[in-house]
């Protein structure tokens, strides 16, 4: 048997835990345990988006329609190249730890610290990638329309079949609507900035504009959304009751509100495991320099952080396939 | 784990490295293969894989196999679990492999009832 310590043990000391079957430190231990609870937290997140996901299977965003962005090339549809972009940084990021570990190993300083200091980097060029989704999700592109029930009505145009921003078509009408704010209104209310244009701007907007068709939420059978006739978007748009322009917690331009609050909360649970992750790595990455570990005789400690590192680009393989690819 | 302990084969004993850092590199490179993969068949979007299995696109079983495939190599070589005792191991690997299926089989399940009574109930949702 495998499990077995191959070192001899007087019986004596079975009992008081002498032997060591899993022949692991105690502090790799810990991470491990860590590590699969962690592991479970995170299983718990993506598995009620999925349940959220499967009670709309019929009208949830999609995600290449969302996440269209690429850095310096503006107005170019390019969905999922940059993360994709950002899955290789972390995969990087993940074999220079590796190669940091391996250094260890053989007890070269120098290596450890060079692999470090780019695991290091490559863990601060995701979060910040991370951090430029998330501001291009909050911002928003076209914006829409919310009704009641909290169904969002998207704009397309119908001879050339693309997105229609509502800032573009709608027709200023001049009104005095100030933001409420709670030094010269009712002190204990505030409210948020108020959006560019307002429902009954877009509404006349889009009446003038014969082109315009809504596009709602619902999906067809193959997987589109649904775009109604110019007659159907006529009497729709009276259901509006808001404008929505990007997404927060409450509010989501490009559909179900739960897609907004999982990607919130998923994403960001997970950048705050990377963000970690780096100081983390930053404190051990002194801590080589420093020669600590040189002084301690091994690098145990580096492989410890480095299952970490390991677990947060585990967990990012599984959030881009749920999010951005099924 | 000692320096010398590594096991330097991955696929099965299939593709053997001389050295550990040989290995990551050989691990690296399935890794990007897989991902590209992925990446791809998600722009592309073959009309063949469009078929449903099992309540789900056929596209989107290949991604979720191609991604446990990914997350088995990251465990098993980055996070050395290839190198640990069969009790670590198992330890690990046992309570995820059947807590986390058994979770979303439960959830899925429950999501698409719901879906179904929403859909066939006398409530308007889509108003």
């Amino acid at each position: 048997m495998e499990v077995t310590s191959n070192t001899t043990i007087e019986e004596g000391q079975v009992w008081g835990g002498g032997n060591q079957p899993l022949n692991a430190s105690y502090g790799k231990m810990m991470m491990w345990f860590f590590i699969v609870s962690d592991a479970l937290t995170f299983t718990g997140f993506l598995v009620s988006y999925g349940f959220s996901r499967f009670k709309n299977i019929n009208s949830w965003p999609i995600a290449d329609e969302v996440f269209t962005h690429f850095p310096f090339l503006h107005g170019i549809d390019a969905p999922m190249y940059y993360v994709a972009l950002m899955t290789f940084i972390l995969i990087f990021s993940s074999v220079t730890m590796v190669l940091a570990v391996d250094a260890g190993h053989h007890m070269n300083k120098a290596k450890v610290t060079f692999y470090m200091l780019l695991t290091i980097i490559g863990g601060a060029i995701f979060v910040g990638s991370q951090a430029w989704e998330w501001k291009n999700f909050i911002k928003g592109e076209y914006g829409a329309l919310e009704t009641r029930g909290g169904q969002i009505l998207q704009f397309v145009n119908q001879e050339t079949g693309k997105r229609a921003a509502i800032q573009e078509f709608a027709i200023g009408i001049p009104a005095e609507r100030a933001t409420h704010q709670s030094s010269n209104g009712i002190w204990y209310q505030s409210e948020k900035a108020l959006p560019n244009v307002s429902v009954a701007e877009v509404t006349k907007g889009f009446i003038a504009d014969e082109n315009l068709v809504i596009r709602t939420q619902q999906l067809t059978e193959d997987g589109k959304k649904t775009v109604l006739s110019r007659e159907a978007s006529l009497a729709k748009i009276n259901e509006a009751v808001g404008v929505v322009e990007g997404a927060n917690l409450v509010h989501n331009e490009y559909g179900n509100r739960l897609f907004a609050d999982f990607f919130f909360f998923i994403t960001g649970f997970h950048g705050f495991h990377v963000f970690s992750g780096v100081v983390i790595n930053i404190i051990i990455f002194f801590n080589v320099i420093l020669g600590t570990y040189e002084r301690r005789g091994h690098y145990e400690m580096v492989e410890k952080v480095g299952l970490y590192w390991h677990f947060v680009d585990l967990v990012w393989v599984f959030v881009f396939t749920f999010f951005y690819l099924v | 784990m000692a320096a010398e302990g590594h096991k330097l084969a991955i696929f099965r004993g299939l593709v053997k490295f001389k050295s550990n850092q040989q290995k990551i590199w050989g691990v690296l490179l399935f890794l990007s293969i897989v991902t590209t993969i992925e990446v791809a068949l998600g722009i592309i979007k073959p009309e063949i894989l469009m078929g449903s299995f099992l309540r789900m696109k056929l596209l989107n079983w290949i991604f979720i196999i191609l991604t446990i495939v990914k997350a088995y190599y990251i465990a098993w070589d980055f996070m050395h679990i290839r190198d640990e005792r069969s009790g670590l191991k198992n330890s690990i690997v046992l309570p995820l492999v059947i807590l986390i299926p058994y979770l979303a089989f439960i959830l899925l399940l429950e999501g698409d009832y719901i879906f179904d009574v929403m859909a066939s109930g006398f409530t308007a949702w889509n108003f």
